[in-house]
Formats: structure tokens, C-alpha cells, sequence
């Protein structure tokens, strides 16, 4: 295949290290001009920080400057944060507010191309070429990942099929008589793809299918070694927000070892989620990032509220742009138990080391007059099923007790039926709370 | 003596039984006894089929998870004390009793005793040298239609 063969697409990927620092410094003074002169928001934020774009004369004079959250978008639905007129953006994409209003993004037509540039880098770096069919089974829509992966592909030069999400079966039957090389879609997506297929009697491993790359939801290592060898595939991690652009932000290479950013257009810095102070390389904290070319809306210290670390050993693949390690999880799918900080990513991980492969699993949190519940439902498999209660009773406490053993309090187990959990064609939904109802 | 017992996980919640019932209603299957052990969360139905393959398949096609064990079947009195000197006699070998449950032959009218025992092969081995214990099989359970 055509993955060795450089493309020069992903020149800015292999920039010298005073080079890069250079065109961001730029870019950066850039961005926080434009920010200061055309959205009110930022000038009155930089104001009551008592900075202007000019107190930025190097890159780390950007720890000066004012964060910005998701709340401010939502202060500022629909179009409040936009620098440029409506006549100017050519794309609006929003996201979907589980609570309240949405949060709208716009993009001009520049911005879409940079953000086609993030993708097609993306793609080469998951070792696509223009000899590839990728099926792209995000969703379309106001949804970043379908059309953002679709651009991408599109631009690599790729036969692109627009499946969108959903319709599971069709999906694999595309995947089949196509022979689709590459897929695009959620990892939690990909899992049930696996299981439909199995069910129809085919196994993936067959398919002309190698790669996958998967994004929109922290996804574990585990995870990742299942789908690789239940799909036969390389699987790889791509991640991005629609705050910031959508899919193409980061992106593995065929290292598998963290991920690169694509830094000449998204700025990262990671602080402590708590005292918003910078962090030293290699700890882990919040991943903070400002768009360097973003027109329509640019982001100024936006705080995605995702935990990772910038990795500064240099990468085996070449690249010089810098790496984030594999994004464990978003601070936002925390949920505190008992006094307890729990993340959805330690119960997947403790039901993959006992369970030995991926089960369809759901928290769900209840409250019994103060004192709050964890159980968590995981799908018992044929496989497992026995006649015997005690032995069904062994399976669970050991679940139990492996899950006990990485968040250190009791969770109570439940064995489902095979499919009883919902499945999503989109992001997974991994706990219930029912703790305010 | 030996029957093919098909088991199937349910959740415990109102509803879960009837499900695989309509199952086998609208298949035509008969269910010639049952029994259904539960605990707080979940529930594992035992039933004994004549037609068990199709019901196997059925069930599969539609997602349940089912298993086929092998389980004892043995006639006793349907009389006072005929329960109990079938257990004497695996009380006499020190067997284990994993599950049990009971019903009336619709052929000859005798109790017919279904068993899953702990170390069957061995069980079998003592209850088949002993004459008190009688096994029966599957003709003698299921009626000709």
C-alpha cells in the first residue's frame, strides 16, 4: 500500500521545531487580534484580564490570556461569538445539548478547507491513501464527525461511502460487497458492528477491511486490542470537538502511542483542572486548546474538559508535531459516588480484564433516601450462560470484585439478558443517573 | 434417561417469562414441565421440551442465551413416600442435588423426577447399579401427537 509514500499534504506534520514555533507565534498574534477586534465577548474577557493582543510577544505569554468554557457559548447561542458576518460562514454545525440549548459553531469557507487539512492528515496518518474505500458511518448532520470525516476522505482522494450511522446490517453488508478498506465511526458503534456481523454469520476478519478509526468518545486500550483482533484491523484514535473544529484535531500515527496535534492549526496546553496553572510536560491535566486559524469563530484557551498529558519524547514515525496520550477521559463523564471520583473508563476497563472481552455494559445511579447506588448491568453472553444459579451468582461477584478493585467501592452487579442494553449507532451511553429524579 | 433440558436467562422484571412463552405458543411448542429458579436479579427458566432443537433455535435466532444440559429423569410412586426413598437412595451415595423439580406423566400417570446432579457420571454410575432407582426416558414422557 501506498502508506509509505510521503504525502506532502503532511508537510506542516514534520516542520523543525523552530519553524513550527514560528508560524504558530504568527498565527497566534493573528487569531488573538482577530478574537479582540470582532467578538465583543473577547475584548471585554482580555479587558478584565487587563490584556490586549499585543501583551502576546512569545508563545508563553498566551498563559496570560482568559480561558474560555463551554458556558460561554451557551451565554452566547446562537451567533455571539462569531467574528465573521453570516455572509461570510458558509457552515454552521451544533452540538447536542443534553441540558438546555445547543452550542453552534460556524466555519467560513477557509475554515472548512483548513479543517479538510486536519482530516486528510488525519487519514495519512492512519495509513490511508487515495487507494482506499472509507466508509464513513458517523452521522451526518449538525454533528461534526460525519461531515468532517466525509471532507476528509473526500480530500485524500478515497472512494468515500456516506453510509452515516445507523442501519447496522446495511452497514455491514456495504462493508462486505464493497470490499470498504477503512471506517469511520464511534468505537462503541464499531463494537456492535462486530456483534451484528457475527450474528449474520460473517466474520470481519475476512473483510478487505484493515483500518478503522474511530473518535468521539474516550475509548480504552483494552478496547482497542478487541477490536483489533475480533475485526482483524489496525484501530485508530482520532479526536477533535466541534468547538474547536470537529474530527482531526489529533490523531494517532502507526505508532499507536499517543496522539499527534495537529499544531500548526490547534494550539494545546494542558493545566490542572483545578488551579488552571500550566502543567510540566508529561502530567496529566486538562487539555486546553486555541484555534491558530479559525475565522469564523476562533477559541481562545477553550478548556475541552478532556484529561491527557503532552508527551515530549520524539515519535518513531518522524513526525515533530507534539503528542497527547490517549485521552483516558473527559472530566465531563465523571460522576462522584459515595465521595468518590468514578470515570466510565475504569468500569470498561475492570469488565474487560474479567470478562476477557467486550461486554455491553450501563451504570446506573439511583438514590435511596441520601444514600446513592452504583449498579452496573453487564450483558451476560450465550457463551457464559449456565443453568446453574450459583454459577451465574460467581460470575458477578467476580465482576464485582474487579470492579471493586480499581475504584475501590462496592459496586452491585447485574447480569442482563443478551441485548438489553440499547446500543447506539452514535456515542455510547454509559451511565444512567437517576439520582434526581 | 438422560433429557435435554433447554435453560433460558431472564432478567427479573415483570414481563421477561412471558416473552419466551409467547415464544413457544406462537411455535406451536408444548412445554411439558417447567421450573423456574430466581433470585433478586435474575431468573433461569428450566424447561423440558419435546421439541427442544427448534425451540433451541428459535430462542437463539431471537437473542435469549439458552443452554442444553443433560438432566436425570426418574420415575417414582405418585404416592405418600415415593419422593422420599428416592432420596434416601442418594442420600445412601452421598449425591449432590445441584437442582430438582417434579411433574405427572401425562403417559402413565407416574411422578417423574427431573434431576441435575453434582458429578453425574459418577451419580449415575452408583444410581444405575442400584434396582430401588428407576430412569426412564424420553418415550416415556412425551405422548405421541
Amino acid at each position: 500500500m501506498s502508506a509509505t509514500t510521503f504525502n506532502p499534504v503532511s508537510a506542516p506534520d514534520y516542520l523543525p521545531k523552530e519553524k513550527l514555533r514560528e508560524l504558530q507565534t504568527e498565527r497566534m498574534a493573528n487569531i488573538l487580534r482577530r478574537a479582540y477586534e470582532k467578538v465583543p465577548f473577547y475584548k471585554e474577557s482580555f479587558d478584565s484580564m487587563g490584556v490586549t493582543p499585543e501583551s502576546f510577544k512569545n508563545l508563553e505569554d498566551i498563559a496570560k490570556f482568559p480561558f474560555t468554557i463551554k458556558t460561554n457559548l451557551r451565554d452566547t447561542y446562537p451567533f455571539g461569538l462569531f467574528a465573521s458576518p453570516l455572509s461570510e460562514v458558509v457552515r454552521l454545525h451544533a452540538s447536542s445539548g443534553t441540558t438546555g440549548k445547543p452550542i453552534v459553531v460556524a466555519y467560513t469557507k477557509e475554515d472548512l478547507d483548513v479543517w479538510q487539512n486536519a482530516m486528510v492528515r488525519s487519514l495519512i496518518s492512519c495509513g490511508c491513501s487515495k487507494h482506499d474505500l472509507i466508509q464513513i458511518a458517523y452521522g451526518y448532520g449538525l454533528f461534526t464527525g460525519g461531515l468532517g470525516a466525509h471532507a476528509g476522505a473526500e480530500g485524500l482522494g478515497a472512494t468515500v461511502i456516506p453510509a452515516s450511522g445507523g442501519n447496522t446490517e446495511r452497514q455491514i453488508m456495504l462493508l462486505k460487497d464493497f470490499g470498504v478498506t477503512g471506517i469511520a465511526c464511534t468505537p462503541s458503534y464499531f463494537v456492535h458492528m462486530i456483534e451484528e456481523a457475527g450474528k449474520m454469520g460473517i466474520d470481519m476478519r475476512q473483510l478487505p477491511l484493515r483500518v478503522g478509526i474511530f473518535g468521539a468518545e474516550p475509548w480504552t486500550p483494552e478496547m482497542r486490542h478487541y477490536v483489533e483482533e475480533a475485526a482483524g484491523i489496525k484501530a485508530f484514535d482520532i479526536y477533535g470537538l466541534s468547538e474547536i473544529t470537529g474530527p482531526g484535531v489529533a490523531v494517532e500515527c502507526e505508532c499507536q502511542q499517543g496522539m499527534h496535534v495537529f499544531e500548526d492549526l490547534f494550539y494545546p496546553e494542558i493545566v490542572d483542572p483545578d488551579t488552571l496553572q500550566p502543567v510540566p510536560d508529561g502530567v496529566e491535566g486538562e487539555l486546553v486548546i486555541t484555534t491558530l486559524m479559525k475565522m469564523a469563530m476562533p477559541m481562545i484557551r477553550y478548556r475541552t474538559r478532556d484529561l491527557t498529558s503532552i508527551m515530549t519524547e520524539k515519535c518513531s514515525c518522524g513526525r515533530t508535531i507534539r503528542r497527547i496520550s490517549k485521552i483516558s477521559h473527559r472530566s465531563d463523564d465523571m460522576f462522584i459516588i459515595r465521595g468518590v471520583n468514578v470515570f466510565p473508563s475504569q468500569i470498561e476497563t475492570a469488565i474487560l480484564s474479567e470478562g476477557k472481552q467486550l461486554l455491553q455494559y450501563q451504570i446506573v445511579l439511583t438514590r435511596t433516601k441520601s444514600l446513592d447506588n452504583m449498579e452496573v448491568h453487564i450483558e451476560l453472553t450465550p457463551e457464559m450462560f449456565s443453568d446453574k444459579v450459583s454459577e451465574i451468582e460467581a460470575i458477578t461477584k467476580r465482576f464485582s470484585k474487579a470492579i471493586e478493585k480499581i475504584i475501590n467501592i462496592r459496586a452491585a452487579v447485574k447480569m442482563l439478558p443478551p441485548n438489553s442494553i440499547p446500543r447506539s449507532t452514535g456515542k455510547a451511553k454509559r451511565v444512567i443517573d437517576k439520582r434526581n429524579d | 434417561m438422560n433429557l435435554n433440558q433447554l435453560s433460558v436467562y431472564l432478567e427479573n422484571k415483570p414481563g421477561a417469562l412471558k416473552e419466551v412463552c409467547q415464544i413457544l405458543a406462537e411455535n406451536n411448542i408444548d412445554i411439558s414441565a417447567l421450573s423456574l429458579a430466581d433470585t433478586s436479579s435474575f431468573g433461569i427458566l428450566r424447561l423440558i421440551l419435546k421439541e427442544w432443537e427448534k425451540a433451541r433455535d428459535i430462542l437463539l435466532e431471537k437473542g435469549f442465551a439458552v443452554k442444553i444440559t443433560d438432566v436425570f429423569a426418574v420415575e417414582v410412586d405418585n404416592q405418600p413416600g415415593g419422593m422420599c426413598k428416592l432420596v434416601e437412595t442418594l442420600d445412601k451415595y452421598q449425591i449432590n442435588v445441584d437442582y430438582i423439580y417434579a411433574f405427572v406423566s401425562t403417559v402413565n400417570s407416574k411422578a417423574v423426577i427431573i434431576m441435575r446432579l453434582d458429578s453425574a457420571e459418577k451419580a449415575l454410575e452408583l444410581l444405575k447399579a442400584d434396582n430401588t432407582i428407576k430412569f426412564i426416558s424420553k418415550n416415556d414422557i412425551f405422548a405421541e401427537k
